[in-house]
């Protein structure tokens, strides 16, 4: 076997993918501070795990780091769907597919000798992720410029709609990374594969 | 003119204010450093200091002008901030500023004079029953503030764009700024201020506006934040030169839009 044929992940995918974790946790925590700021649930985040100091520096994190992430996610969708990549790595997938593979997962029986290849619940799970990242954005467009996106306002049924959409978001994204993570600490040459490339 | 209600009656209160705002100046910043240097939970992922405090301040701060230029060109003059029926008027309309409900000021109506200077051909000072007489317009619109809520809320005044064209204001001029009676000041770009939604309020749900949403005048503009609209307004100037504002030069983003 060649080294292109050993190749798990692309330089691209791996510039991305780290690119975007910098953007994620930078927004999830100066999210959380602004949230903070007027929360519209019995729940406020422990100051010290937020990013900013205050309303104001948080925000300043906050719309520095949507370019980051809006601006890497289109190059990570665009080179994905360009080489072919979105499709073969995570199609076919069927729901009675990704319960079974679940379901094989919760018993232990879910193999990973094939690192080339996504089980039913990854490719459930990063498809969901993506798709997430894109009501991310266009919720916190709604939030940052609600009078000139009257559209994507409406779709959202509104400002303050809008602003639970974007914490839901936050919410599933949160959640997705707890397992994302959990998973990696469990089969750790993930890692290995994510920053070499092997 | 302006009676601060608690304490210290006989003080020259524009002097006041000038001396605190060139105070504010530095320890803000300082204090914005502080703030925004906490950087808490990063360094405590990565296990260390990531970068020197000031380049990041710098770096923040240029990334907040770049979206000042995004929003000026995606502000699109014609485009209206919606319109509620009055009985989705929050009420009680909550109460917000930089002190607290105790501190609210309180403006003499006889006495009240509203200056105007800068790029304007006619900058006599304004009676209170000048602008009265000016045509008058309203609407119900959502008051969006920077913490993230919202309320809905009816007020009524002069279309600014035609006040600005009445004293022959200079429309190609950048900034249209204003100072308040209770130390605040701000400004706006000049295609926020000609937009058919701004308005100078007197009004507020068909009453004068009382004292905590600002007598006798405020701005309001649905289309931008609710730092951006001030309140017990005595000066307005019209400018090219980058005027500031109270919360902006601690770090809010200065266009501010919605």
């Amino acid at each position: 076997m060649t080294n292109a044929v050993q190749t798990i992940h692309p330089a691209w995918l791996r510039a991305t993918h780290w690119l975007n974790a910098v953007a994620v946790v930078i927004l999830a925590m100066s999210g959380w501070r602004i949230y903070n700021a007027a929360p519209f649930f019995n729940l406020v985040f422990p100051n010290g795990i937020t990013l900013g100091g205050w309303l104001g520096g948080a925000i300043q994190w906050h719309f520095a780091a949507m370019w980051l992430l809006a601006a890497n996610g289109l190059v990570y969708l665009l080179c994905n769907a360009g080489t072919g990549r979105l499709l073969y790595k995570f199609f076919p997938l069927s729901p009675r597919a990704i319960v079974a593979d679940m379901l094989a997962a919760l018993s232990g029986q879910l193999s990973h000798a094939d690192p080339l290849h996504y089980n039913a619940v990854q490719r459930a799970a990063y498809l969901f992720v993506m798709i997430d990242a894109v009501v991310l954005v266009l919720s916190g467009l709604v939030l940052w410029k609600s009078v000139q996106f009257p559209l994507l306002r409406e779709l959202l049924g509104g400002y303050e709609s809008a602003r639970r959409v974007h914490f839901f978001a936050m919410v599933a994204l949160v959640a997705f990374v707890t397992v994302h993570l959990a998973m990696v600490a469990l089969v750790p040459r993930t890692l290995l594969a994510m920053v070499r490339g092997r | 003119m302006i009676r601060k209600i608690p304490r210290i009656p006989s003080i020259d209160g524009d002097a006041v204010v000038k001396e605190a705002m060139r105070r504010i100046e530095q320890p803000s910043r300082r204090l914005f450093l502080q703030r925004s240097l906490n950087l808490g939970g990063l360094s405590l992922l990565t296990g260390c200091v990531i970068v020197d405090e000031n380049s990041v301040e710098n770096a923040l701060m240029r990334v907040s002008r770049f979206n000042d230029n995004v929003q000026g060109w995606l502000f699109d003059p014609k485009q209206l901030a919606p319109t509620y029926p009055e009985s989705m008027i929050t009420r009680p309309f909550p109460f917000n500023a930089y002190y607290g409900e105790e501190e609210i000021r309180q403006v003499d109506a006889d006495t009240y004079r509203l200056e105007v200077t800068g790029l304007v051909a006619d900058r006599h000072a304004w009676t209170l029953a000048e602008l009265r007489a000016m045509p008058q317009t309203d609407q119900v619109t959502r008051h969006i503030c920077v913490e993230g809520w919202s309320a809905i809320g009816k007020w009524g005044g002069v279309t600014f764009s035609n006040f600005l064209y009445s004293i022959g204001a200079d429309t190609s001029a950048k900034y249209v700024g204003f100072k308040c009676a209770d130390g605040y000041y701000t400004s706006i770009d000049m295609p926020t201020a000609l937009h058919p939604q701004t308005l100078l309020a007197l009004i507020y749900d068909g009453q004068p506006l009382p004292p905590k949403y600002g007598f006798p005048m405020k701005l309001r503009m649905p289309t931008k934040l609710g730092y951006k609209n001030p309140k017990h307004i005595q000066a307005i100037f019209v400018t090219n030169t980058y005027p500031g504002g109270y919360w902006e030069d601690q770090g809010y983003n200065w266009f501010g839009g919605s």
